[in-house]
This record gives C-alpha cells, sequence and structure tokens, in this order.
C-alpha cells in the first residue's frame, strides 16, 4: 500500500498522541482530554482559512487580527445589551467585509497579498485600538460563553462540533466545487486559467471573504471562550496557523493542499503543546520542539517530492 | 595539439517523449567564426545549452576543449573552461553600472581587507572596452544603454572572463543595420585576437560576410559543417530545409458557407491598429506576419484578455461585448495559445482537469458540485478522439510530450463546444507527425462548420492548411491572398514591404527576427 502525505502525517498525529498518553501525567485524565477538545476549533478554524488563502499561492496575515475585530464587534453588540444573534451576526459582517476589503486589493488591483494583508494587519490592530482604547471588553453573559465552553449533550465540546462542520464544508468546497477547483488551478498557474476562461478576480475575491468569515467564526468561540476581547485577540495563531497549514502539505506556492492535512498538522501541534506543558517543559522548550518538527517534516516533504518527480519523469521518458 | 578548440561528438538529448538531438556533432577551430544554423526546432538552443551546462546530454556525448576530454556538468563549468553565452535575451544587471557589470563574480578585484577595489574595476572595465575599440563610459547605467550597447557590455563581460569561445545566439535580431555592421568590426578584431566566435542566426546574408564554416542542423540530426567557400545561400537553405518541408497539402473542396464571424475597426493603441476581417463557415484562415506584428496580440484581444480600444466583433450578425476570457468561452469562441506550457495548461494537474477547466460550471450536478463521472466520459471522450498517448487522464499534463500536450490543450477548448477557435502557432516545438495530426484535425473542424483561425508563422505550414490568408505587419493587416494565388515570396514581401504606402502606428514591440528571412 502506498501511503499518501497526508496519512503519513496521520500517523505522525497519533504516534505523538500516544507517546504523550503515556508519557504525560494525566494526558488521559477526562479534564485535560476536554480542556485539549475546547482549544482545537479556534486555532484550527484559522488554520484552515490560512491553508485556503495558500492554496492560491498568498498569505494572510492579517487574519487574526480580522479576527480580533469581529471579536470586539461581536463584544460590544453584546455589553450594549443586543442578543447573541445579533452579535454573532455582527462578528461575521465585520470579518467578511476585511476579507472583503483584503480581497479587493488583492484580486482588482493586484498587489501581492503578503503585502496587502501586512498592511492590512496594522490597519485591523489600529482600529481596534481605536474603539478599544487599548482596553479590554468583558462580560458577555453566561449563555454566549456555552458557544465555546458548552457541551452538546453532555459530552462533545459546541465548539469541535462546530469545527468539524467547518473542516467538511472547507474540503466539499475546496474538492468538488467549481470555485474549489479554481483555486487549485489557479494557485498552480494563473496565466493558464485566465486563458481558460476563469475569472481570476472573482476566485480570489471569495477566498478572501471565506478567510473573513472563518476567522469571524473562530473569533467568535474565542470571545465565548475568555469572556473578554482584547486587540492581541488569538494573536499568537498567526505564525502557528501559517506553521500548521504548511505542515498539513500544503504547498506554500500555492495548488496542493488537504483539509484533512492542516487538521493532522493541527491536532499534533496541540498535542505536543498540551503534552509537554503537563510534563513541566517550558513554554520556550515546547516552541523548539515544534519548531523543530515543522522542519523535519517540511525537509521529508521536500525530498519524497524530488524523489516522485524523479520517478515521474523516468516513466513519462520510457513511456 | 588537435586543430580545434572545441569538439562536442556524439550529443544526444532526449526530453520526455522528444528526442531533441541525435548524435549531432560540432567542432570550432581557433579563431574562428563559426555559424550554427538550422530553421526554429532543429535543436541548435539545445546545443547551446549543453554546452553552456544547462542541460545534461544523454549518456555517450564526448567533449574535447583544447584537445583534451572535458566535462561540462554545471554552468560553472563552461565559464571556468573559457565558454561564455551571450543570449538573445541579454543577462546583465540592468541597475549596476558597466563596469559592475563586466567584473561581477570575479575574486581578482579584492584589494586588502577583501575590499572591492572600484578603481582597478574601472579602469580595467574601461580598457576592455577600449581594447574593443567601443565608445561607452564605464560608469553607465546598463538599463540606459541601447539594445546594441549592452550587447558590447556582455563581449566585453567574456573577454574579462578570458574567454576562449563566445556563443553569441541571434545577437543582430535587434539591432539597426549600423549597429550590426560595429558589431560585425567588434567581431573581426576578437578574432584577430584568436577568439572563436559560434554565431547563431537566421539571417544567411548576414552570415556570409562573418562566419568562416557552418554546422547545418536539421529536426535535430547533424546534417554537415562545410566551408564558407565550398556553400553558397541556397546551397544552405536546401541543407537545413531538407525533406524541403513537406506537409500535405490540407485545403477542402468544400466552398466556404456564410459569413460566421466578423471583425471590423478593431484597434488597441501600440498593439494592432484598424484590423478588419470576415471568417466563413468551412474555411480556415490564416494569419501569418513577423514575429511582433500583432497577430497574437489581436487573437487576445478577440478572446477578451487583451481588451481593445475600438472596434467590434460578430458573430452570426449579433454584436459581441467580450470584455474577459470568461465571456468569450460563454460565446463560443476558443484561443489555443502559443506559450502552450504557461498559457495553455497547468502542467501540475491530470489531463482530466485540465480539459473540464473552461467547462467546469456547466459539468455541476444539481447541488452545484462538479460531477465527477460527467468529467472523466468528458476526459476520456476527448483522449480517445484525438488519441492522447499514453491514454492516463490522472496523469499530470507535464508528463506529457509536446505534442500529445497540445492535443489536450485542443481537447480542453473542443469540451466548450466552440463557433470559433484560434489556434496560435499550434504546431510549435511538435514533431512533424503530430503536426499533421493537428492540421487534419484543423481540417475537420472546418468541415464540421466551426470557424477556424491559424495564426503561424511558418510559411509552409500556412500554406498546406489555409484557404485565405491574411498578412500582418507593424499592427495592420498589410495583405490578404487566396489560396490558389498565394507563394511564400508574396507573403514575405505583404510581411516586409506591406502595400507600399500604409501607414503605421507606433509599436512598441521590438521587432522580432523573420522565421523565414531564408
Amino acid at each position: 500500500m502506498k501511503l499518501t502525505k497526508e496519512s503519513i502525517l496521520g500517523l505522525i498525529a497519533l504516534g505523538t498522541f500516544i507517546l504523550m498518553s503515556l508519557i504525560a501525567p494525566g494526558f488521559l485524565g477526562s479534564n485535560n482530554l476536554s480542556n485539549f477538545l475546547f482549544q482545537l476549533p479556534e486555532f484550527g478554524l484559522l488554520a484552515l482559512g490560512m491553508m485556503v488563502v495558500i492554496i492560491t499561492g498568498g498569505i494572510d496575515l492579517s487574519i487574526t487580527y480580522v479576527a480580533a475585530l469581529s471579536g470586539v464587534g461581536a463584544a460590544l453588540m453584546l455589553t450594549n445589551g443586543y442578543s447573541i444573534i445579533s452579535a454573532i451576526v455582527v462578528a461575521i459582517i465585520f470579518g467578511v467585509a476585511c476579507g472583503a476589503f483584503n480581497g479587493f486589493v488583492v484580486s482588482k488591483i493586484g498587489v501581492p497579498p503578503i503585502l496587502v494583508t501586512l498592511g492590512t494587519m496594522v490597519l485591523f490592530e489600529g482600529v481596534i485600538l481605536a474603539i478599544t482604547k487599548g482596553n479590554s471588553i468583558s462580560g458577555f453573559g453566561d449563555t454566549y460563553s456555552l458557544i465555546g465552553n458548552g457541551y452538546y449533550m453532555g459530552v462533545v465540546p459546541l465548539s469541535i462540533l462546530i469545527f468539524i462542520f467547518f473542516a467538511i464544508l472547507t474540503g466539499v468546497l475546496l474538492n468538488k466545487s467549481s470555485w474549489g477547483r479554481s483555486i487549485y488551478m489557479y494557485g498552480n498557474n494563473e496565466i493558464a486559467t485566465l486563458f481558460s476562461g476563469i475569472r481570476n478576480s472573482r476566485v480570489l475575491m471569495k477566498v478572501y471573504l471565506y478567510v473573513g468569515l472563518l476567522a469571524a467564526i473562530s473569533a467568535i468561540i474565542m470571545t465565548s471562550r475568555y469572556n473578554s476581547v482584547k486587540v492581541d485577540l488569538g494573536s499568537s495563531y498567526l505564525l502557528q496557523s501559517v506553521a500548521a497549514a504548511v505542515l498539513g502539505g500544503t504547498n506554500i506556492h500555492g495548488g496542493y493542499g488537504k483539509v484533512i492535512g492542516t487538521v493532522y498538522a493541527v491536532i499534533i501541534f496541540q498535542t505536543l503543546s498540551n503534552g509537554l506543558n503537563l510534563l513541566g517543559v517550558h513554554s520556550a522548550i515546547v516552541d523548539v520542539f515544534i519548531g523543530g518538527i515543522l522542519i523535519l517534516v517540511l525537509t521529508l516533504n521536500f525530498f519524497s517530492d524530488k524523489m516522485k518527480s524523479k520517478k515521474e519523469s523516468r516513466v513519462s521518458s520510457v513511456s | 595539439m588537435s586543430q580545434y578548440l572545441l569538439q562536442m561528438k556524439d550529443i544526444s538529448k532526449t526530453f520526455p517523449g522528444v528526442k531533441a538531438l541525435d548524435k549531432v556533432e560540432l567542432e570550432v577551430k581557433p579563431g574562428e567564426v563559426h555559424a550554427l544554423i538550422g530553421e526554429n526546432g532543429a535543436g541548435k538552443s539545445t546545443l547551446i545549452k549543453i554546452l553552456a551546462g544547462i542541460h545534461k546530454p544523454d549518456p555517450g556525448a564526448k567533449f574535447y576543449f583544447e584537445g583534451k576530454e572535458a566535462e561540462i556538468q554545471k554552468p560553472i563549468d563552461a565559464t571556468m573552461k573559457g565558454i561564455s553565452i551571450i543570449y538573445q535575451d541579454l543577462s546583465l544587471f540592468p541597475n549596476l553600472s558597466v563596469a559592475e557589470n563586466i567584473y561581477i563574480g570575479q575574486d581578482s578585484n579584492k584589494g586588502s581587507w577583501s575590499k572591492i577595489d572600484w578603481k582597478a574595476i574601472k579602469s580595467k572595465a574601461n580598457e576592455a572596452l577600449k581594447e574593443m575599440d567601443v565608445d561607452i563610459n564605464p560608469n553607465a547605467i546598463v538599463e540606459q544603454l541601447s539594445i546594441a550597447q549592452q550587447q558590447l557590455v556582455e563581449i566585453a563581460r567574456a573577454l574579462a572572463f578570458d574567454s576562449k569561445l563566445i556563443v553569441m545566439d541571434e545577437p543582430t535580431s535587434s539591432l539597426s543595420s549600423g549597429e550590426v555592421e560595429k558589431l560585425y568590426k567588434v567581431i573581426e578584431n576578437l578574432k584577430n585576437r584568436g577568439i572563436s566566435i559560434i554565431f547563431i542566426s537566421h539571417k544567411l546574408k548576414e552570415l556570409f560576410k562573418v562566419a568562416d564554416r557552418f554546422t547545418v542542423l536539421r529536426d535535430g540530426k547533424f546534417v554537415g559543417a562545410y566551408d564558407a567557400n565550398e556553400v553558397d545561400e541556397p546551397k544552405l537553405i536546401q541543407l537545413m530545409v531538407g525533406r524541403s518541408v513537406t506537409y500535405e497539402k490540407n485545403q477542402s473542396e468544400n466552398k466556404a458557407g456564410e459569413t460566421i464571424f466578423k471583425v471590423r475597426n478593431l484597434s488597441k493603441k501600440g498593439n494592432f491598429k484598424d484590423i478588419s476581417f470576415e471568417l466563413k463557415k468551412g474555411e480556415i484562415l490564416g494569419i501569418t506576419g513577423l514575429v511582433g506584428s500583432g497577430r497574437t496580440e489581436l487573437a487576445q484581444a478577440i478572446f477578451g484578455v487583451n481588451n481593445p480600444d475600438e472596434g467590434t466583433i460578430e458573430l452570426f450578425d449579433k454584436k459581441l461585448s467580450i470584455k474577459n476570457s470568461e465571456q468569450a468561452v460563454k460565446n463560443g469562441i476558443a484561443y489555443i495559445p502559443e506559450a502552450r506550457q504557461i498559457q495553455g495548461l497547468v502542467l501540475e494537474q491530470s489531463v482530466t482537469k485540465n480539459i473540464s477547466l473552461p467547462i467546469i460550471k456547466r459539468i455541476r450536478n444539481k447541488f452545484k458540485l462538479i460531477n465527477r463521472k460527467k468529467e472523466k466520459e468528458l476526459a476520456n471522450k476527448y483522449i480517445e478522439t484525438l488519441d492522447v498517448r499514453p491514454a492516463l487522464p490522472d496523469h499530470p499534463a507535464e508528463n506529457f510530450s509536446g505534442g500529445n500536450q497540445q492535443k489536450v490543450v485542443i481537447g480542453k477548448w473542443l469540451s466548450t463546444d466552440p463557433n470559433v477557435i484560434i489556434f496560435d502557432e499550434p504546431t510549435n516545438g511538435i514533431d512533424i507527425g503530430a503536426k499533421t495530426e493537428i492540421h487534419k484535425l484543423m481540417r475537420k473542424l472546418a468541415d464540421d462548420g466551426i470557424g477556424v483561425i491559424m495564426i503561424s508563422s511558418e510559411l509552409p505550414e500556412i500554406l498546406a492548411v489555409s484557404d485565405r490568408i491574411l498578412v500582418m505587419r507593424k499592427g495592420r493587416i498589410s495583405g490578404e491572398l487566396d489560396i490558389k494565388d498565394a507563394t511564400q515570396e508574396m507573403i514575405m514581401n505583404y510581411s516586409l514591404q506591406g502595400l507600399g504606402n500604409v501607414k503605421t502606428p507606433d509599436i512598441s514591440v521590438q521587432s522580432g527576427q523573420v522565421s523565414q528571412e531564408v
């Protein structure tokens, strides 16, 4: 049987999980496991969004600030007495609007995504600071906190179900919709898609809108879990989400990336940081571990791609 | 010591599916100007790239340099031996000065503390340029120089590296006649210093002024090496063309029917001006002209990726408003681009995904999701009818040979059920068997009632395939010919001189080489 990149990653995820349950005290304890599950969705959603942008050959450096701005939107609604539904709607509107701005500059004006989102990262941060004056907004009520802290049927965290829903949705959109197909084709060769009757700018616009949506959902879960929002909401996830996407097999130059790979990568990150934490390893050392694993896997991927292309060219010159 | 500076023997090169070179040889004496000639696709560039260390030859190749067996694995090996290559698209650093360009990469210019000794560099550059008897300021920034001057800087750089052999790829294609004379003087000067030169050009007349010997390639094979005094121009043409490019005549008995497609007064500044023509059912309209005459720009304007400033396009007497390629596809206009591997295909993706790309929205099920079964059937249908080999729909397009890649592109556009197909240099870089197949296919499409336009620089192809010919020159239509009256000479005349007194728009595109100068 031939193993795909993703299934190898799945085995690594499983291995790390088993390793941690053997060596980390209390890793399998119900308290820790539920902690594990509650932390995963907010990061997972951002990583999925990042993956979609990277498949187009771009990157979104503003993603966590989009989330923070959405969170502020929701917080303002809640603290001013509006309903939870309207808070959620406003969060989503904020996220999608930020995405629309990114998407407009990238797709219509044609500025490289890394520059656009670097700019909007600072821009959105400034907007949040102007609104919050640097303070945190907190106190959203018990019902709202159920989104990030509650259980479905008493066992499964609600937020993990939200994550699974969006993971499946992303997978279906990428693999089965014409938009998803265009994303991959664009990521490999945007000139060929232009010459094939594909409206590149529309494809890209929708990508940034979708990322905005995922960032907003992540923000809703985070604000609910922390019962508070500040300018740096989720900001530590920014580069981690890039790392998770590429560890998951997404090609940083675009054209390739799978939901399942990114999900495995998120699980690996989460398992490592959670387990090492239980072992009493200093957080700086945890970073060293994660960075090391990232480099190791990417190097392996590089060599396996090289081998594969060698083999393929041999096949074709024979045929 | 051998009488040759360079000997390359039994040089073969196989690319996936194509044998680009087959036991070719090249021998260059010290201090001679050696012309390497052959048609487009004869293998000249591949041979030079092997000499430069960019491509590796197939096993069995033999290299001798200065009488010794040599090995060139990487570009640096060639440079170290004293082989310099001046490519058509120059490889200078445009934002650096002349002196910096000449001495870049040389370690000998370091003073104490490994500091770069600018003073020495400048004076050495000045000397090098003086020695060549050219008047260029070493402090000038390269991008401000003319193409001709930049070429001279490249030559000066080659000399600075103590080159014994300089390869010039089409050095005169973008020079004025005065500049060409200047270049010849420099070449004469180099020759007197014992430096050998390999000169690649299509312009045979010119070559006789400088070349001492000729090596002729044809279809990747070595035809022969000749002293300049034992051959003349017609003889060389015959050697280059060999089989005298016999395409099967491919015109149809069927009379052309009603007009299906009309272009009126289409103009785009700097591209083309005042283009009007009609395309009739059942005919193949050939468009030719020199590279840079605006043919591709015109085709891309019709396809919506190069929007014109004014003019109209009509399909079945209905005015079309095409602002982007999506609308072009919707209106049944297909464009098979010149740059197959860049514009035509997403090489990394499967044949199936490439074929379905333009109509991906048309094969969705009721949930708006791609119908994989339908997609597969579609791909298999075109793989079968176009005889794509090997018939592997799930393999990435990059694994296929040029001819089969082109079939995939054609399949992709047939899937859109087009009314008009524009083929832009459809048989470029494709072996002769596949060429004929593609010509037959175009004819069949025309017989089926699809409007077919073929853009080609290859005159024998134009004459073999088209029923009517438009010749473009400097963005204008300079002549229209019926196949019955057309000859290569007439087409060349229209391409070069046009109708005499036509006013030409300002063309920013540089005038490319004439592929059929012969």
